[in-house]
C-alpha cells in the first residue's frame, strides 16, 4: 500500500517518506520502490515528486548565484575565493577586467588583493572542477562599506520572502541597501551604524524564528518599535 | 578464578553495582548542537561518560594530497582529554585511540553518501571528558547526531550499544568496571535503517550461545539508542514541526 | 565548509575601526566591557576539580588531577604544579590535530605563569617526604569553542577548578608512606590570580576580545593580577608595539577588570574555599 508522509512533517536521515511510484527529489534517495530522507528537514511533495527541505544545509554552487565571497589566495591566473562552500572558488583575471589584463601595466593587487570581500556571480561548476566566478556583470564589485552577516543558506529564501516581499520590507524600513548572496552571506550597507544594526537585528531575528507563520509582519513591526525606541530616522543623513 | 564474595559484580538479587538490571542501560542524556564554530556537535552524556563531537565539512582537505576524486575523504578522531580517566592520561595519542578512531570511522562511513561531495573532506572529532566504559558507543553515537546537525547528507543514524558478559552473565552496556573485571566485552554499531552491523569487536571468552544471546541484546540495545537518537533531534528542531510556516521550495 | 568568515580581512578590520573611531564594538559592546561569563564546576567526576567557562561563545574546561611523584632536585620541598593546554580540532576549524604547537604551549605557560607566581598554589604544603615524595598537580586546559581570549577563559577556568578541587586527606607515616584517609579536603591555595586581556586596535585599547578582534588587533597583552592588585604576570602577544604609556594604562585596566571579575565571578568559589 502506498506510503506518504504528511506535508511539512519533520523527518530524520533514513526516516521513510514515501513507498510507491515515487520520485527521490532533493535531499532523499530511493531504495527500491521506497524513498528516504537524507537530511533533518521538512518532507514534502508536489505531484509525485517527494523531498526534504533542509534545515541545514552547506551552500554548493549554482550557475548564476550571486554570491558573496572572500579573497584568500592569488596565482597568476587569478584569485582564489572562498564563498563558503565546499570548495573554494577561482575569479580568473579574465573575469574581472573587461579588457585583457597586460601583467606589465595591471598589477592584481591594485585591484584585488588577499582579504578583499567582492560580490561577484557563479558562471560555472561541477563535480570534476572548482566553481568559477565573474565579476564582470553590472552590479558585481568590490565591497567596500556595510557589514556582512553569515547564516546557513537553507534560511536565505526567507530573508528574500515571497517575491521578495521580505528584504524589500527591510529595505524600506531601515533605509539600508540589502545584497543578499545565495551562499549565506548578506551584505547590508546603511546611512549610519545604527541604521544597520537594526537591519542585522531584523536578519538575525529572521534566521531565528524562520519557521514561523506571518514573519514578514512581525519583522515590520519589530522594526517600527525599534526605530521608535531608538529614536531613528530612516531619512537622516549620512554621518 | 576464586572470586571474593564482594568482588561480585551482580548481587543476589540479580542486580548490578550501580542498581541496574542485567538488560538494563544507563541514564543517557543528549545535546544536538552543542558547539558554535563547528559546522555541526553533538554532546551525550551515557552514565558518568561525557564526549563531546564536532564535526566540519565539507571543505578543502588537509594536506590536499589526500583528498580523493570522487568522493569526500571522510575522517574521525578519537581523542581523551587528561582529566578523563583515573590515572592522568597522556595528551599525546595512544595506540588505543588510533585503532578506536579507525574504527569509528568504519562504523559512520557506509552511511555518508561522500559521493556527494568529491574532492573535499568530513572531519569527526570525538573528545572524551570523562570516561567509564563504553566510550566508543558514545561516540558513534553522538558523532551520528553531529553529522546530522552538519547537514551532511545520511543514510541514516548510527546507534552503538556494547554487551558482554559477568559473573558468567550476559548484560548490556558495561560500565568501567564492568568492562575492568567483566569476562567478555562486544560493541557493536548498527545502521537501525537495515538492521546493518557497522561496528563490531569483542574481547573476552563467550561461547557459541553467549555469544548469540549478546549479539542479540546488543543490537536490541542499539535499537533503544536509536529512539533516543530521534527524539534528541526531534526535540532541538521542533519548534520548526509546530510553527509550520515554511516556504515552499519550488522544485 | 570552507574557511570561517571569522578569520577578518581587511573589510571587516575597516567595519570595526570605524566603529572603534566612536567607542563601539561589533557586538555593542564597550571598550572595557567583558562578555557574559559562566562557570560551572565539578562536572568532571575522574578529575580532582573541574570547570566549564563560558565567556560569550567560547567555551573551556579546565581539569585538576592530583598525583604524587618526585620533586624537581632544586626545590627539594615543594609539590610540583604542571599546566598543559589542548587546542583540540573541535574547537576551531583552524586547529589541527598534533603535538602541542606554539600557540598551545604560550597558553599553558601564560596560565601557569599567573598561578605560579601569585603563589596561588602553596607547593609548600604539597611535600610529604622532602626530596623524596611530593604531590603533583596537573591542570589541563581544554578549549571547546573558539571565539577569542581563551587566555582569560582558560586562566578562569584553571583557578575555578582548584578552587572546587578534593584531594584525599593524609598522613606520613614514619617511614615516610603515605597514609590516605577517607575524608577530602582543599587544595592549599592562598591567592586567587585573574587574568585580563586587552586587544590593541587603531590606537584604542579594548577588552575581553573576540575572535574578529584579535585577529585584526595589532597587538594583545595578558596581565595577571592577584588578590591584592599584585601583578604578577604579564604578556604582550603579536608582532605589533606599545608605548609606555599604553603598557601602563592596560595595566591600570586590567587591576579594575580584575577586581570585577573575582569579586562577581569567582567571589562565591573563594567563599566556599574560605570557609571549608
Amino acid at each position: 500500500m502506498p506510503y506518504l508522509v504528511k506535508k511539512r512533517q519533520l523527518v530524520i536521515p533514513g526516516e521513510l517518506i514515501a513507498e510507491g511510484d515515487y520520485k527521490s527529489g532533493k535531499n532523499t534517495y530511493r531504495e527500491e520502490d521506497r524513498v528516504y530522507a537524507s537530511l533533518i528537514g521538512l518532507a514534502n511533495y508536489v505531484g509525485r515528486n517527494v523531498f526534504v527541505v533542509a534545515i541545514k544545509t552547506c551552500y554548493m554552487p549554482t550557475v548564476s548565484d550571486l554570491v558573496i565571497g572572500k579573497v584568500i589566495d592569488m596565482k597568476l591566473s587569478g584569485w582564489t575565493v572562498d564563498i563558503n562552500a565546499p570548495y573554494n572558488a577561482m575569479l580568473f583575471t579574465s573575469e574581472f577586467f573587461d579588457r585583457s589584463f597586460d601583467s606589465r601595466r595591471d598589477r592584481m593587487t591594485d585591484f584585488l588583493d588577499i582579504g578583499d570581500m567582492v560580490l561577484a556571480q557563479v558562471i560555472a561548476f561541477d563535480r570534476t572542477r572548482d566553481p568559477l566566478l565573474t565579476m564582470r556583470e553590472s552590479g558585481l564589485r568590490k565591497i567596500t562599506q556595510g557589514r556582512v552577516i553569515e547564516m546557513t543558506p537553507a534560511k536565505i529564501p526567507r530573508i528574500i520572502g515571497r517575491e521578495g516581499s521580505m528584504v524589500n520590507m527591510l529595505k524600506r524600513e531601515t533605509g539600508c541597501q540589502i545584497t543578499i548572496g545565495q551562499n549565506g552571506l548578506v551584505l547590508v550597507s546603511g546611512k549610519n551604524p545604527e541604521l544597520e544594526d537594526l537591519a542585522i537585528l531584523a536578519i538575525n531575528t529572521i534566521e531565528r524564528d524562520a519557521h514561523t507563520l506571518g514573519l514578514t509582519d512581525k519583522i515590520s513591526k519589530l522594526l517600527k518599535r525599534e526605530k521608535k525606541e531608538r529614536g531613528l530616522n530612516v531619512e537622516a543623513k549620512r554621518r | 578464578m576464586k572470586r571474593k564474595e564482594d568482588e561480585k559484580l551482580i548481587d543476589k538479587k540479580g542486580l548490578r553495582l550501580d542498581g541496574r538490571r542485567l538488560d538494563e542501560i544507563r541514564p543517557i542524556k543528549i545535546e544536538v548542537g552543542f558547539l558554535e564554530k563547528a559546522n555541526g556537535s553533538a554532546y551525550v552524556e551515557w552514565g558518568k561518560n561525557k564526549i563531546l563531537v564536532a564535526v566540519y565539512g565539507p571543505r578543502e582537505v588537509h594536506p590536499r594530497h589526500l583528498t580523493l576524486t570522487h568522493r569526500a575523504l571522510f575522517r574521525c578522531r578519537y581523542h581523551m582529554a587528561p582529566f578523563s580517566t583515573e590515572e592522568r592520561k597522556h595528551p599525546a595519542p595512544s595506540r588505543r585511540e588510533v585503532e578506536l578512531s579507525k574504527v569509528i570511522r568504519s562504523a559512520l562511513e557506509p552511511v555518508v553518501f561522500t559521493e556527494l561531495y568529491p574532492r573535499t573532506g568530513v572531519d569527526a572529532f570525538i573528545e572524551v571528558l570523562e570516561s567509564d566504559g563504553g566510550t566508543r558507543c558514545a561516540g558513534i553515537t553522538a558523532t551520528s547526531l553531529a553529522l546530522v546537525d552538519a547537514g551532511i547528507p545520511l543514510k541514516g543514524l548510527v546507534a552503538a550499544c556494547a554487551a558482554g558478559k559477568i559473573d558468567g552473565e550476559v548484560v548490556l552496556d558495561l560500565d568501567g568496571i564492568e568492562d575492568q573485571k567483566g569476562e567478555a566485552d562486544l560493541p557493536v554499531a548498527i545502521a537501525p535503517r537495515r538492521n546493518e552491523v557497522t561496528l563490531l569487536q569483542m574481547d573476552g571468552i563467550f561461547s557459541y550461545d553467549e555469544f548469540k544471546k549478546a549479539l542479540g541484546l546488543a543490537v536490541e540495545g542499539c535499537k533503544r539508542i536509536h529512539d533516543m537518537q530521534k527524539e534528541a533531534l526531534r526535540r532541538k528542531y521542533t519548534i520548526v514541526k509546530e510553527e509550520n510556516g515554511m516556504i515552499d521550495e519550488e522544485v | 565548509m570552507a574557511e570561517s568568515y571569522s578569520a577578518a580581512g581587511a573589510f571587516r578590520k575597516k567595519k570595526i575601526s570605524e566603529l572603534l573611531l566612536h567607542d563601539k564594538r561589533l557586538d555593542g559592546r564597550g571598550l572595557t566591557d567583558y562578555r557574559s561569563v559562566k562557570v560551572e564546576t565539578g562536572l568532571i567526576g575522574t578529575a580532582s576539580g573541574s570547570a566549564l567557562v563560558s565567556l560569550g561563545k567560547t567555551k573551556v574546561m579546565a581539569g585538576v588531577k592530583i598525583e604524587t611523584g618526585t620533586p624537581f632536585p632544586d626545590r627539594p620541598q615543594d609539590g610540583v604544579l604542571t599546566t598543559n593546554a589542548e587546542l583540540v580540532p573541535l574547537a576551531s576549524p583552524n586547529f589541527e590535530p598534533g603535538p602541542p604547537n606554539e600557540a598551545s604551549i604560550e597558553l599553558a605557560r601564560v596560565v601557569d605563569r599567573g598561578i605560579r607566581e601569585s603563589k596561588a598554589l602553596d607547593l609548600s604544603e604539597l611535600c610529604v617526604v622532602p626530596g623524596k615524595l611530593v604531590f603533583v598537580v596537573f591542570v589541563d586546559i581544554y578549549i571547546l569553542d573558539h571565539d577569542g581570549n581563551l587566555f582569560d577563559a582558560s586562566a578562569l577556568a584553571s583557578v575555578s577548578a582548584l578552587l572546587t578541587a578534593k584531594m584525599r586527606d593524609y598522613s606520613v607515616k614514619k617511614n615516610g608512606e603515605l597514609k590516605f584517609k577517607k575524608d577530602y579536603i582543599k587544595l592549599p591555595l592562598q591567592n586567587y590570580p585573574v587574568e585580563i586581556s586587552l586587544a590593541k586596535i587603531d590606537e584604542k585599547m579594548i577588552v575581553d576580545p573576540t575572535l574578529d578582534e584579535e585577529m585584526v588587533a595589532d597587538t594583545l597583552i595578558t596581565t595577571a593580577i592577584g588578590k591584592k592588585g599584585e601583578i604578577c604576570a604579564l604578556q604582550k602577544r603579536k608582532t605589533g608595539t606599545y608605548s609606555m604609556e599604553e603598557v601602563l594604562q592596560a595595566v591600570t585596566i586590567a587591576q579594575r577588570k580584575a577586581e570585577e571579575i573575582r569579586e562577581k565571578i569567582l567571589g562565591e568559589f573563594i567563599d566556599e574555599y574560605e570557609k571549608a
